[in-house]
């Protein structure tokens, strides 16, 4: 699990080790300065000797120097190191979400990816810079102290051991005890999160009601709720300090009886006892990162799987071999063609039979969730389908390259998304070779000319989902974007419903002017399929009927349903 | 400016005072508490010391003292273990039972803001001031008040002990914490500012993640792939560069006051034994200055006080910004608090109501400088069915927001059967109406839970009767726990159907008068239909608004206001209207023309 994780690291493979290890020295350093402090107390003090106990501070000065130099090496490498690996495993992530398919981002969720992307890749980096700063010296601090102690003296090192071993049940047991509730008071504070979300959202319905009494007492009871499981957490976790403290320090009330015996016998000196003491307090501190290490590390654990789960997902749209396209026949044809999205097994499309041909102006209608997004974006294989055959110009789609099949469409998609950047920047997208007056033609089809040069022209700035454009100029500048591919076939996605009549029919007319391209319109409006040369009525993922405007009224009792039902009934 | 800082810290230290004077206890409980801890925890090595020195060396051990120190070194640790336990006991409770105290006000006064102030304001900020702020504020300013507090006192009684053992170590301590406290300044400056410049690339990068993933549809289909790549490495290269200094730059706080330590510690070292040297029969003689005798036992409290002495000043500058950001907090979440509630009381009561509604001379507009609606006349009779079109922004909405009184007019009056309905108590007045909105607000609650919402009392068999009525018992019953399934996210009912339980809600409270806003489309037919159909049900009898996007709607309504630029520019019937040949007449040709002459 962790080794596919260690290419990305392996460039830094210098700073690791040589990190790591000026962390060790510096560790070694710490621990023998108790040392030479039992040495001064026990030779330069016993014996009267200045000299010796001036020669003792300057080899601490230095090793604390010698130790500060190494450490701060360490931190620099783990710093370059867990940055970069961080970077490379975002750059690598990134470019491995755009290979997927949309069928792979539904199933994740977007906003999921985000938060993989930036937090949880985060969170693995932190574990890497820690492994390099901590892992090494934390364990090595503790275990030496506790060895140094029993070459000192096994007796009291035994003592240290135990309370040691002690300490570190202490911690494991709160923790352990602590991790579910911690769990409990992130859903109850979920929930308070939601009921004031709901009183934002719902303030209208709260107040239309006159229900605020009945939403202040759900809130109170689950701020309530909420205070229970805190206090709870927060009396477990008040034992920590003060049981670890307690522990090492019955420690040393132990060792300092059981040296009365032996300074007396002569086998142990003071400046022994006092290195001990400094063992004892370098432990519980050791102890207490070694603590924050295994949570840190659990959850960068979990960040670790949910990043490979991304890794792990292949796209289900696969490049196909290449050929080229058949511009005699039909732009697109679909026979037996039925589609379920990722995770159900209900089918969003069913048996469909159509053909659109070259030049046509095809219309698609139907209610919400019948089927007609997903109808579309089988054919520039947003999606593969999952029985029967989309075929584009001659060829079935797999057929081609990826690129090449996705060029032969400009797609308005249903929500209008622009991206941030110029009118020019996106329009580039459509065509990356495209002029200025390739784009000016453009904006003219889509009756965006007029709102772009009034504003600043193609340098008009775009900002985040061109927020700064209205929803009906949102609409025309990608309607823009897909005009200005000049690709054989063009699909509006409903991309006209914030349009009001007339711009609509102007659009509409427009576009037909166009020539030779084979044009597909997804609408709920009945007004804006009238005139094409075909419609296809959808109804739960089936085509309930096709044929011109008049043929369906005629024939098609849904059609004229949904045609009534937006206009006069007794027209 | 500073002073007014100052002052304003001044006030919102007295205001979170009131919030905790309730729990005076707690507050006492701390105080002692850490009171009893510092000075155990102080005591503690003085007492070794003295057993330390006690067995200077083989054949001089004085057992008793020995034994003496050690039993009260053993009491000092059992005293400062539960001194310590009871203090995190008490901030905790303070803590958590402040944060339910600041929570519920400020949800209080959101309840009974006005609408106006929703609307003004960001939900995710206000959502982030009653959720992490209070988060904050505790953290900051309690758990930092309780540090500093106990930092404090450490360190003065630190050095008190310090001094009077042996003043000139001691001075050289004090000497040379400056250097620590210098360190840590310099290191905090530098990586604070590194961090902040972190985080606005990191924002950036997400924005840009959010950006290609929401749009993901179009990367593909225009193969922008490798553009939106290279724009994300570049991010990220900007990333890694800041990134890697915030990160070594914080990172060496710990190297940097490990080191100060190791100097320290290296200087009492050698002081202490060179007294410990020069001492002779408990007297230490330095030219002319004469001290108490200097002994291993009292170096090795020096020793331990010096890296004790050290750690409250790391915490100390921590809780300076603890604190500034606490107070940034406060002032936001008192924000909240501090909002004025609606105007609920009123001194008219219809005991019953027939439902005439007359709007006279009304002025009104959300900002004084754009007017919206000037001078509005109508007159409703009781039982008709007022329709309400006009296109987008036209000020719908804020007729709605009238009469239901989420908004004052500026000028002129709405009275009901002749009442003005500011003189009735608010929550008596809104009960006189039935809302359904486009945007069907439902709870996250159990399905019976959101149909009972505006009748408490109601019975279950009331409740599914309302069900029936408005068409969605057959797909509640289709829901995996029927009437008790929790409508949360993962719940798959439709919009359309949302708006049918928000149709059974207000059947249960069967009032006088109804607002109602059509859906203008993502509805499918069938479920469109019942609505319409539920719609014409609950209408009969009652005076009633409708926000009409349907034909069918128009047509049968006994009055319809054409609405345009905020004005009511028009109003009569559909018959009048189109014979009157104004905006009402190009409107409706404009958007329904179409349709009409295909059928």
């Amino acid at each position: 699990m962790i080794g596919r994780y260690l290419p990305y690291l392996k460039q830094y493979r210098a700073s690791c080790i040589l990190g790591a290890l000026s962390k060790w020295f510096e560790a070694l350093l710490e621990l023998l300065v108790p040392l030479v402090m039992a040495r001064i107390i026990d030779v330069g003090v016993a014996r009267g000797d200045v000299s010796y106990v001036l020669w003792g501070g300057a080899l601490m000065l230095a090793m604390g120097a010698v130790g500060f130099g190494c450490a701060v090496f360490c931190q620099r490498s783990a710093s370059i190191a867990s940055q970069g690996f961080g970077t490379n495993v975002r750059n690598a992530l990134f470019r491995h979400i755009d290979t997927l398919s949309y069928r792979e981002i539904d199933k994740v969720g977007a906003a999921s990816l985000v938060t993989r992307v930036a937090n949880d890749v985060t969170q693995m980096q932190s574990a890497v810079a820690m492994t390099i700063r901590l892992v090494v010296r934390s364990p090595f601090i503790a275990a030496g102290a506790v060895i140094l102690c029993l070459i000192l003296d096994w007796r009291t090192g035994l003592i240290v051991t135990a309370a040691s071993v002690l300490v570190a049940l202490v911690l494991w047991a709160i923790m352990k005890k602590s991790v579910p509730y911690y769990t409990k008071n992130q859903e109850k504070l979920d929930r308070l999160t939601r009921i004031t979300n709901e009183n934002l959202e719902g303030a209208r319905v709260v107040r239309a009601f006159a229900n605020r009494e009945k939403e202040r007492a759900r809130f109170d009871a689950a701020a309530e709720d909420m205070l229970g499981n805190s206090i709870v957490i927060g009396r477990i976790s008040a034992w920590l300090n003060p049981l670890t403290f307690a522990v090492i320090n019955f420690g040393v009330a132990l060792i300092l009886l059981l040296s009365g015996f032996r300074v007396e016998r002569g086998s142990l000196s003071s400046g022994d006892i006092i290195a001990v003491i400094n063992y004892m307090t370098q432990i519980l501190n050791a102890m207490i990162v070694i603590s924050n290490l295994v949570s840190l590390f659990t959850k960068a654990n979990a960040s670790m799987h949910r990043v490979s789960e991304v890794f792990d997902m292949r796209s289900s749209v696969a490049d196909g071999a290449g050929c080229a396209p058949d511009f005699s026949a039909p732009a697109v044809q679909m026979k037996g063609v039925g589609f379920s999205y990722a995770g159900t097994d209900q089918y969003s499309l069913r048996n469909i039979d159509l053909t659109i041909g070259r030049g046509q102006t095809v219309g698609i209608i139907g209610g919400t969730g019948s089927g007609k997004s997903t109808l579309v974006s089988l054919m520039p294989r947003l999606y593969d389908a999952s029985e029967g055959e989309v075929i584009v110009f001659g060829h079935d789609v797999r057929e081609y390259g990826l690129a090449a099949l996705r060029s032969l469409f400009g797609v308005v998609p249903q929500n209008a998304s622009l991206f941030s950047g110029t009118v020019r920047s996106n329009l580039f997208w459509g065509n990356d070779k495209g002029t200025d007056e390739d784009f000016d033609e453009a904006l003219k089809v889509a009756c965006a000319y007029d709102f772009v040069y009034e504003k600043g022209g193609l340098d008009e700035k775009v900002s985040e989902g061109g927020k700064n454009f209205s929803g009906g100029q949102r609409q025309r500048l990608t309607i823009a974007r897909a005009v200005a591919a000049k690709a054989p076939v063009l699909i509006l996605d409903d991309s006209c419903s914030a349009l009001d009549f007339a711009t609509d029919a102007k659009v509409r007319a427009n576009i037909a002017a166009l020539e030779g391209t084979t044009t597909v319109i997804i609408s709920q409006r009945a007004s804006s399929l009238m005139h094409a040369d075909k419609i296809f009525v959808l109804e739960d993922g089936g085509i309930a009927g096709s044929g011109t405007h008049a043929e369906l009224y005629a024939q098609c009792p849904l059609y004229r349903e949904i045609c009534d039902s937006q206009t006069r009934a007794e027209a | 400016m500073k002073k007014g800082i100052r002052t304003l810290q001044k006030g919102l230290v007295r205001r979170l005072l009131t919030y905790v004077a309730p729990y005076k206890g707690y507050v006492a409980g701390t105080i002692a508490c850490s009171i009893l801890y510092v000075a155990s925890v102080l005591v503690g090595p003085v007492l070794y010391g003295e057993a330390i020195d006690a067995m200077p060396g083989a054949g001089r051990v004085d057992f008793s003292a020995v034994y003496l120190m050690i039993g009260c070194f053993a009491g000092s640790v059992l005293v400062s273990f539960a001194s310590q336990k009871l203090l995190n006991n008490c901030v905790n409770s303070l803590c958590y039972k402040l944060v339910r105290d600041l929570r519920r006000d400020a949800f209080e006064s959101l309840t009974a803001a006005g609408v106006r102030y929703i609307d003004t304001h960001a939900q995710g900020d206000v959502m982030t001031r009653i959720v992490n702020d209070v988060d904050v504020i505790t953290d900051g300013l309690l758990q930092g008040a309780a540090q500093l507090f106990t930092g404090v006192m450490t360190i003065l009684a630190t050095l008190a002990v310090m001094f009077a053992v042996n003043y000139i170590i001691a001075l050289v301590v004090v000497v040379l914490t400056p250097l620590s406290l210098f360190v840590a300044a310099v290191i905090t400056k530098k990586t604070f500012r590194l961090f902040q410049k972190q985080v606005r690339i990191q924002g950036e990068l997400v924005s840009h993640v959010k950006e290609m993933l929401g749009g993901q549809k179009t990367v593909i289909l225009f193969n922008e792939e490798k553009y939106s790549e290279k724009k994300f490495e570049g991010i990220n290269a900007r990333l890694n560069e800041i990134g890697w200094r915030a990160q070594y730059s914080s990172a060496l706080t710990n190297p940097g006051t490990r080191f100060v330590n190791a100097v320290i510690t290296a200087f009492v070292g050698v002081l202490g034994c060179i007294f410990c040297i020069l001492s002779d029969g408990g007297l230490l003689t330095l030219g002319t200055l004469t001290l108490g005798g200097f002994t291993v036992g009292k170096l090795s409290v020096f020793l331990s006080y010096a890296n004790q002495y050290t750690k409250p000043f790391n915490e100390i500058s921590n809780v300076v910004t603890q604190l500034q950001n606490a107070f940034a907090s406060a002032a936001r979440v008192f924000e909240v608090i501090d909002e004025p509630g609606e105007r609920t009381e009123g001194t008219a009561h219809l005991s019953s109501c027939r439902g005439d509604i007359a709007v006279e001379g009304v002025r009104f507009s959300y900002s004084a400088d754009k007017p919206l609606i000037e001078d509005l006349d109508l007159s409703v009779k009781a039982g008709s069915k007022v329709a309400i079109v006009g296109p987008t922004g036209c000020g719908k909405t804020t007729l709605i927001n009238l009469l239901m009184r989420f908004y004052d007019p500026l000028a002129g009056r709405i009275t009901v059967d002749g009442t003005d309905i500011r003189d009735i108590p608010l929550d008596e007045y809104r009960k006189l109406f039935g809302m359904v909105l486009q945007e069907s607000f439902l709870s996250g609650e159990t399905v019976a839970y959101n149909i009972a919402y505006g009748a408490e009392n109601a019975s279950r068999a009331q409740i599914e009767e309302a069900a029936k009525a408005a068409y969605c018992d057959f797909f509640i019953r289709n829901l995996e726990k029927g009437y008790d399934t929790v409508l949360t996210g993962n719940v798959n009912i439709s919009q359309g159907e949302k708006q049918l339980l928000c149709i059974a809600r207000v059947m249960l409270v069967d009032p006088p008068m109804l607002i109602l806003d059509e859906a203008t489309s993502n509805i499918d037919t069938m479920t469109e239909m019942r609505i319409q159909k539920a719609f014409r049900k609950i209408m009969r009898g009652r005076t009633s608004f409708i926000v009409a996007h349907r034909l069918s709607t128009i047509l049968d309504a006994d009055l319809i206001l054409v609405m345009k630029d905020g004005a009511v520019v028009e109003q009569g019937t559909h018959a009048s209207l189109m014979e009157a040949k104004g905006f009402y007449y190009r409107l409706y040709n404009a958007q329904f023309a179409g349709a009409e002459q295909g059928a």
